[in-house]
Formats: structure tokens, C-alpha cells, sequence
């Protein structure tokens, strides 16, 4: 059994690495993400936020749901640390 | 386990330091506008800063400054604040998040409303992360033994 899991592993990376052959290059100025919405927030975050900084406006406004989500899950993790190590009743 | 000793040099040091990081956590979390940093960042600073507290000198040392209670008051107040923000958008006609239309109850304009609803909720994310980082070290390193240093 071990062997047929070891197959599929090396299998399933063997795919994954063949389809990294399709993504972009690094920092390719012709693919979709740089094509379709970066140069929207490069050109109008001043405009749009009053803030220099482009990563706080993506950050905070245009992403604002998911810097939220993100809050929530370091909130989450506060918690969920209380109830698990925090000895009550004593 | 660290055995309890307490350092004349590590003490001074640390308490002359500690003012001075804070100041520097704040300044993270307000100039997140305009350079590197936010409420994220802001947040692991001013939480380290208690934290250095605790090893410097005493758990009861940084608790006079910081309960438990208040550690876990500041957790929900940051999330609070956040959507709270969010929920204010709303109230004033906007979509959930939608900053601009703060500019009603703010003296600034609809674009300055965006970047003053941008620093609220950097605001709230640093409270947040501040005392969540605060929080797991207590619960860490004390097992709720309230007297003596972390061990």
C-alpha cells in the first residue's frame, strides 16, 4: 500500500509541476493580473484614496473583505488559544 | 525552565526601551499610509513590546499595565471597530466598507473620508493583533500562575 501512495504523490507533484509550465513568468508585464486590474489601482488609488501607499489602499479598501477575514482569523486564533490552553474553574 | 533572576542591566534597559518601541509601533500603525507597515505590522510591534515586559521584568509587572481582562477586551474591540466601520458605511448608504460615504459624519471629503476609513480600520486590525499576541503569551507562558516570572 505504501507503494501505490508514494505512485500517487510523486504522480499528483508530477502534474502539478508539468501545469506550472502555463503560469506566467514572474513579474510578466503581458499576463492577465497585470493587464486587468493592477494598472486600475496603480493609476487611481491617489485619486481614489487620498493614500501614497498602493499595498495599504489594495489592503484596506479595495480588499477591505478580505483584510477583515483576515482580522477574524487572528482573532479566531486568540480565542481558540484561550479555550484550549487557559485553565478554567479553578 | 529559566531560572528566576532578575538583572539590573536587563531591567533599565528594557524599561528605557520599551517607550520608545511602542512609540515606534504606533508610528507603524498611523504612517501605514504612506510607507511600509499598517495595522498588522503596528500591531506585532506593540504586542512585542508587552511581551519584552514580561521576560524583562514580571508577569504581575506587565498585568498592572495590562490585565487579562483587558488583553481580552482589546481582542474584540479591534474586530469590533473594524466592521464596525464597515456597519457605519452602511448606515450612511453605502455598501459594506464603502469609506466614502464617512464623509458625512466626517469633516473631510469623500476622498479623505476613504483614507480616514482606511486608518480606522488599521487601527482596529493593530488592536486586534496587539492583543492576541499579548494574550497567547500569557496563556503560554504563565498556565495561570499568576506570581513569579514566565517560565
Amino acid at each position: 500500500m505504501k507503494w501505490t501512495a508514494l505512485i500517487a504523490v510523486c504522480l499528483t507533484g508530477g502534474l502539478l509541476i508539468y501545469g506550472t509550465a502555463d503560469m506566467p513568468d514572474w513579474g510578466d508585464p503581458a499576463s492577465p493580473a497585470s493587464l486587468h486590474v493592477s494598472p486600475r489601482y496603480i493609476e487611481k488609488t491617489v485619486e481614489e484614496t487620498a493614500v501614497p501607499n498602493m499595498v495599504t489602499s489594495v489592503l484596506a479598501d479595495y480588499r477591505g473583505y478580505d483584510t477583515l477575514g483576515e482580522t477574524t482569523v487572528i482573532f479566531t486564533a486568540g480565542i481558540a488559544c484561550i479555550l484550549l490552553i487557559r485553565r478554567f474553574g479553578k | 525552565m529559566i531560572s528566576h533572576f532578575y538583572d539590573v542591566i536587563v531591567q533599565t534597559v528594557c524599561r528605557l526601551l520599551i517607550p520608545f518601541i511602542q512609540v515606534y509601533g504606533l508610528y507603524v500603525i498611523a504612517h501605514g499610509h504612506g510607507s511600509p507597515g499598517g495595522g498588522f505590522q503596528g500591531g506585532v510591534i506593540l504586542g512585542a513590546s508587552f511581551i519584552l515586559l514580561c521576560l524583562s521584568h514580571d508577569i504581575q509587572e506587565m498585568k498592572k499595565r495590562l490585565s487579562r481582562r483587558a488583553v481580552l477586551l482589546l481582542c474584540s474591540l479591534g474586530v469590533i471597530i473594524y466592521s464596525g466601520i464597515g456597519f457605519a458605511c452602511l448606515f450612511f448608504g453605502g455598501k459594506y466598507l464603502d469609506y466614502g460615504k464617512l464623509h458625512q459624519i466626517l469633516p473631510v471629503d469623500l476622498v479623505g473620508a476613504r483614507s480616514m476609513g482606511i486608518f480606522g480600520i488599521e487601527v482596529g486590525v493593530g488592536i486586534t493583533v496587539m492583543a492576541v499576541m499579548v494574550s497567547i503569551f500569557l496563556d503560554l507562558s504563565s498556565e495561570e500562575k499568576e506570581k513569579g516570572r514566565p517560565e
